[in-house]
């Protein structure tokens, strides 16, 4: 038998992207504009689709992909919000990929949509690896995770393009340490546009909607 | 736990090249994965021996190079390990490059040729 070494280096998840550029050429093609939204169990991503697709509903067409290892409970309160809403059941995978995102495109009129939202499975570590085609990611950190998930998970605060700090009304009463927060984060992703604010209050949230408008008419041009 | 799916992409790369080059089977894996990378090589190799049972790369190993992280200060020029911190530990500098860590990729494949037995894959 004859052995021989072949190089390939070839990035892994390769495939993925190429469907994922698809995927975007697609958005793009029906005058889409869309954000993937990323976080742990719990730091409050629903409430965010709830509170943007509510403040929006009467401006924007909007459409809302939900994301889940089971059940359609999200994309119900997004659809209670007002907007479209598609669930995709993963079945147990921890993360959203390209494929999937490309079966809930088909379902949806995208001509009719002026923002689409994905909201991802709940999760710090895997959905940072699979790039949907999404025109921005956002990661909607809380407080009550604590303020070193920055050092914990680098790889999901250096691949985002904004970042949310939500339940800031629980401050008082957690040891969260914001400066060393932002520090971590500042160093992984320098210029990140941030957020800090609470869904259950509603501070800081015009600031967030303004950010969102301003970028869904800079993608019309 | 995504390295079921990292692990399906390795396998379709390792196949695809594989042919390319006219292995009858596929003996060996180089992956690069950076320290910052979110892959657990036990996991990989766990999934490995699974999916790749019934193919050319059956019985393949899977040699891992772990790249460490490298932070570089853009501010005082001072390098340091991500484990030390991430704003720079030299200055207090939260403007950072990144210059080493993220890596995830195949290097190479070996494989086996002109084995009379067996087929081209």
């Amino acid at each position: 038998m004859i052995t021989e070494r072949v190089p390939v280096v070839e990035k892994i998840l390769g495939a993925n992207d190429r469907l994922a550029a698809d995927n975007r050429a697609r958005l793009d093609a029906a005058g889409v504009y869309s954000l993937n939204f990323l976080a742990s169990p719990g730091a409050g991503k629903t409430s965010l689709v709830e509170q943007t697709v509510g403040r929006l509903a009467g401006r924007l067409r909007l459409a809302v992909v939900d994301g889940d290892i089971a059940t359609s409970l999200d994309a119900d309160r997004a659809a209670a919000a007002g907007a479209k809403a598609v669930q995709i059941n993963t079945g147990g995978e921890c993360h959203l990929d390209a494929v999937m995102l490309q079966g809930a495109l088909e379902v949806l009129d995208l001509p009719a949509v002026d923002l689409l939202i994905v909201e991802n499975v709940g999760n710090l570590v895997c959905p940072a690896n699979f790039a949907l085609g999404t025109h921005k990611s956002v990661l909607v950190a809380s407080v009550p995770e604590g303020d070193d998930k920055p050092y914990k998970y680098p790889g999901t605060y250096r691949g985002v393009d904004a970042l949310v700090i939500n339940k800031i009304d629980l401050l008082p009463y957690v040891d969260f340490d914001m400066e060393y927060f932002r520090r971590g984060a500042a160093a992984l992703n320098p210029g990140l546009a941030t957020f800090p604010m609470s869904c259950r209050t509603g501070e800081g949230l015009d600031t967030w909607i303004e950010w969102v408008i301003a970028q869904v008419e800079a993608n019309r041009g | 736990m995504h390295e079921l799916s990292v692990t399906e992409s390795i396998l379709e790369i390792v196949l695809r090249h594989g042919r390319n080059a006219g292995a009858t089977t596929v003996t060996d894996l180089f992956l690069v994965v950076g320290e910052l990378s979110t892959i657990v090589d036990e996991s990989v190799q766990f999934y490995w021996d699974i999916i790749s049972e019934g193919t050319p790369a059956a019985g393949s190993m899977l040699h891992f190079r772990r790249v460490p992280g490298l932070m570089g200060c853009r501010a005082c020029g001072h390098t340091y390990s991500p484990r030390e911190d991430l704003p720079c530990p030299a200055c207090g500098s939260t403007d950072i490059d990144i210059l080493a860590g993220e890596e995830f990729y195949l290097e190479a494949i070996e494989i086996a040729v002109g084995d009379m037995e067996k087929q081209p894959i």
